[in-house]
C-alpha cells in the first residue's frame, strides 16, 4: 500500500447530533476517518444511531455541529444540486434492502443506470446482467422484489447498489436476520466487491465475528464518541473493558444490561430519589 | 390550566408546522424543469392507477345517485305538477354539485388513501431514502406524477360522474315514471348553462382534485413509518381530505352561485 | 407490453372524459343562447321589478333571448333600473319595443317580456346602451287587491 492509496475518503470531525424531535443527544463530539479503498466496520451497541451516521454521511440529515468532509466536501454545507452530484459517487445499502416493489429485479438495478446516465438499453442490459452475475441472480432477474427471500433481496439490492459504479458503499446492517449461509454470502461479497472495485466500504453491524473477518478498520462507538479505534487485531488484544464486553459479548459491563432507570428496588419501594442508574 | 393553553399552543404550532411541510413539499415536487421523456411514462403509470382504476366505482356511484335523484325528484315534483322540470333538478344538482363532491369524497377513499399507504410503505421499507440516496429526489420522481395524475383525473371522473348520473335519471323519470322524454331534455336544456353550471362544475373539481390529491400525498410522505402511522396516515388521509372537499365546496358554492 | 396496455387504458379514460363533457355540454346544456357569445346591452327602467332577479330570462314571444345581467336603482328618485344582455343574433329591435315582467305559470319565476315594437322608417333600431322607455312593471298581488276593493267601493 502507498501512502496515496492510505488517504481517507470520509473524515468527520467534532459532530454534534440530536434528532429534532425529542432531546436525545445521538452524537457528542464525534470524530472518525474511513481510509479510502478498505472496509471500515462500525459497530456499537443496537441503538447508539449507527444507522443515523450513515445517513448523516449521505446528506439525508444535517448535524448541529461539526464537519463530515466527503472527498473534501463537506456535506452538510452542500448545496441541494451538489449533494445530489456528490451522492452519486456513493451509494448505500439498506437494511430492508428498499427495492422498488413496483418494479423486477432486473428494472431495479437498471433503475440508477436509466436515471443518472444515456446509456442505450443494450449496455444498460449487460451492465445489469454483469451486476447480477456479481451477487449470483442473474437468473431471478424477471422476478419481483416480493417473490425473493430476504437474503436474495438483500443480494440484489447490493447489485443495485453498486450500479453505478460508485466510489463508497454503505452497508447498514448487512447480515441482521439472515441465516449463515446467505451470511456468508455477503460476508464474501462484499470482501469481492471491494477488492475487486477498488471501493470504500462501509459496514455498520454488530455481528462482530463476522465483519471481523473481513474489515481492515473496527470503529467502535458507545456513548455517543468513538471509544476504540484500530484493527481487528488491534482490538481483539485490548484489555479495555467496554471493547472486551462488546467483541466478546457479555451481557452486562460496561454497557449496561439495563435501560436507564432508576433501581428497581427504588421504583418499586416508592423511593423519591431516582437519580441513580441500574447497573 | 396553564398545561392546556401550552396543549393548545403546541397543537397550533404542529398544524401549522405541518402545513408548511405540506407546502414545501409541494413547491419542491412541482418546481424545476420537466423532463418529459422521464415523467411521460410515470404520469401515465400513475394516471392508471388513480383514474382508470377509479372509474368502475364512479361508474356505478353515478348511475345509482342519478336514479335515486330520479326517483326522489319525481315523486316531490309530481305533487305540484312539475314533473317536468326533473330534467334540470337532477342535471343541476349533479352538475353543480353532487358530480365534484360526491366524486372527491370517492376518489379520497379509492385512491387518496391508496396513494397515502403506498407512499408511507415506500417510506417505511426505505425505498425514498434509498431513492434520495441514489440521487433521485423522490419529490420529484414519486410525489410529482402522482399529484398530475390526481388533478387531471378527478375532473374526468366528475365529468363521467355527471354525465352517468344524468343517464340515471333519464333511465327513472323517462323510461321508467313516463316523463315526457323532449319535456326532459329541453327543460334541463333551457336551465342549463355552459359557463354557470357546467363550467363551475369543472372549477370545482379542480380544486378538489388539488386539495386531496394535496392532502393524501402530504399524509403519506409525512407519516410515521411504520404499521400503525401508516394506518393512522390512511384514515387522516379520507377523514382531512372529505371535511376539506365539504367546507371548500361551501366555500366555492356561495362565491360562485351565492 | 404492459405499459402500453396502461397507455391504452389511460386514453380510453380521457376519451370517455371528453365524450361526458361534450355529452353534458350539448344534450344537457343549452348551446342557443351561451353566455360566452356575443351580447349587446339594453336598459329599461321600471316603477316596480317585482321579483325579478339578476340572471332571470329576457323572452320574445317565449323565446330566450338574453338574461337580466344587472339591477340597480338609478336617478335621483331611485328608481329600479334593469340591465340586460342580449345575444347578437338579435339586434333588430325597433325603440318603439316594449318591455313587462311577467310571472311563468301562478307560482312560476318572473322574467322579462319583450315585445318588438312597429319598424318604418321613422323609428331607429336599439343599439348597445340604449334604453327601452315604453315599461310595464310587474303585478304585485297586493296592489292588485289594494285596486279591486277600491273599484269594488266606487260601485
Amino acid at each position: 500500500m502507498t501512502s496515496a492509496q492510505m488517504d481517507d475518503l470520509i473524515v468527520i470531525e467534532n459532530l454534534d447530533f440530536a434528532h429534532s424531535y425529542g432531546a436525545h443527544q445521538v452524537y457528542k463530539g464525534l470524530s472518525l476517518r474511513i481510509p479510502r479503498g478498505k472496509i471500515t466496520a462500525i459497530m456499537g451497541p443496537s441503538g447508539i444511531g449507527k444507522t443515523t451516521l450513515l445517513r448523516l454521511i449521505g446528506g439525508q440529515l444535517k448535524p448541529q455541529r461539526g464537519t463530515i468532509e466527503f472527498a473534501g466536501y463537506n456535506i452538510p454545507e452542500l448545496s441541494r444540486s451538489h449533494l445530489y452530484e456528490q451522492r452519486k459517487r456513493m451509494s448505500m445499502l439498506f437494511q430492508s434492502g428498499a427495492l422498488f416493489t413496483d418494479m423486477s429485479v432486473y428494472d431495479n438495478i437498471a433503475f440508477p443506470l436509466r436515471e443518472h446516465s444515456k446509456l442505450s438499453e443494450e449496455i444498460i442490459e449487460t451492465i445489469v446482467l454483469m451486476k447480477l452475475e456479481a451477487v449470483g441472480l442473474r437468473g431471478a432477474r424477471h422476478l419481483m422484489p416480493a417473490e425473493l427471500s430476504g437474503g436474495m433481496a438483500r443480494r440484489a439490492a447490493l447489485a443495485r447498489a453498486i450500479a453505478l459504479d460508485p466510489e463508497l458503499i454503505m452497508y447498514d446492517e448487512p447480515f441482521a436476520g439472515q441465516d449463515p449461509i446467505s451470511m456468508g454470502v455477503i460476508v464474501k461479497l462484499i470482501k469481492s466487491l471491494n477488492n475487486s472495485l477498488g471501493l470504500t466500504s462501509v459496514v455498520v453491524t454488530h455481528d462482530v465475528a463476522e465483519v471481523l473477518t473481513i474489515a481492515d478498520k473496527v470503529v467502535i462507538i458507545a456513548d455517543k464518541k468513538v471509544v476504540a479505534e484500530g484493527s481487528p487485531e488491534e482490538l481483539k488484544n485490548s484489555d479495555d473493558p467496554l471493547i472486551h464486553q462488546f467483541l466478546s459479548g457479555e451481557a452486562d459491563g460496561p454497557v449496561p444490561f439495563h435501560y436507564r432507570a432508576p433501581s428497581l428496588a427504588e421504583e418499586i419501594l416508592g423511593a423519591q430519589q431516582g437519580e441513580s442508574h441500574a447497573g | 390550566m396553564l398545561d392546556r393553553i401550552a396543549g393548545l399552543g403546541k397543537a397550533v404550532l404542529d398544524s401549522i408546522a405541518g402545513a408548511g411541510q405540506a407546502m414545501v413539499m409541494l413547491l419542491r415536487a412541482l418546481i424545476g424543469k420537466p423532463q418529459l421523456r422521464k415523467s411521460w411514462p410515470l404520469l401515465m403509470q400513475q394516471m392508471y392507477s388513480v383514474g382508470v382504476l377509479s372509474l368502475i366505482i364512479i361508474v356505478v356511484s353515478g348511475l345509482f345517485i342519478g336514479m335515486v335523484l330520479g326517483l326522489q325528484g319525481y315523486t316531490i315534483l309530481v305533487d305540484f305538477g312539475a314533473e317536468q322540470s326533473l330534467g334540470p333538478m337532477v342535471a343541476l344538482s349533479l352538475l353543480r354539485e353532487l358530480g365534484p363532491v360526491v366524486t372527491a369524497l370517492l376518489f379520497a377513499g379509492r385512491a387518496g388513501s391508496a396513494l397515502t399507504a403506498e407512499i408511507g410503505l415506500m417510506k417505511a421499507t426505505e425505498q425514498l431514502s434509498s431513492l434520495e440516496m441514489m440521487a433521485v429526489d423522490p419529490l420529484r420522481r414519486v410525489i410529482s406524477p402522482r399529484f398530475w395524475a390526481g388533478f387531471y383525473s378527478m375532473p374526468l371522473l366528475a365529468l363521467i360522474f355527471s354525465a352517468v348520473g344524468i343517464y340515471g335519471g333519464y333511465l327513472v323519470g323517462v323510461r321508467w315514471l313516463g316523463v315526457d322524454d323532449g319535456a326532459f331534455w329541453s327543460v334541463m336544456q333551457a336551465n342549463v348553462e355552459w359557463g354557470q353550471d357546467i363550467l363551475n362544475g369543472i372549477i370545482k373539481s379542480l380544486v378538489f382534485a388539488f386539495v386531496v390529491t394535496w392532502i393524501a400525498l402530504h399524509k403519506g410522505y409525512h407519516c410515521v413509518p411504520t404499521s400503525v402511522g401508516i394506518s393512522r396516515a390512511t384514515t387522516s388521509t379520507v377523514v382531512t381530505a372529505s371535511l376539506a372537499v365539504l367546507g371548500l365546496d361551501f366555500v366555492l358554492t356561495a362565491l360562485m352561485f351565492g | 407490453m404492459e405499459s402500453r396496455n396502461t397507455q391504452l387504458a389511460v386514453g380510453f379514460f380521457v376519451i370517455i372524459g371528453v365524450l361526458a363533457l361534450l355529452f353534458l355540454g350539448l344534450r344537457a346544456a343549452n348551446t342557443n343562447f351561451s353566455s360566452n357569445g356575443e351580447t349587446y346591452k339594453l336598459y329599461a327602467k321600471f316603477d316596480n321589478i317585482g321579483g325579478l332577479k339578476e340572471r332571470s330570462p329576457v323572452k320574445v314571444g317565449g323565446v330566450v333571448v338574453g338574461r337580466v345581467s344587472k339591477i340597480t336603482l338609478d336617478g335621483d328618485y331611485y328608481e329600479p333600473l334593469v340591465e340586460m344582455t342580449i345575444s347578437k343574433d338579435y339586434d333588430e329591435f325597433s325603440d318603439t319595443s316594449s318591455v313587462s315582467i311577467l310571472t311563468s305559470g301562478l307560482l312560476g319565476e318572473q322574467y322579462i317580456g319583450l315585445s318588438p315594437g312597429f319598424i318604418d322608417d321613422t323609428v331607429e333600431m336599439l343599439d348597445d346602451g340604449d334604453y327601452i322607455h315604453d315599461t310595464k312593471s310587474a303585478l304585485v298581488l297586493e296592489d292588485l287587491i289594494g285596486q279591486f276593493l277600491f273599484s269594488q267601493g266606487n260601485d
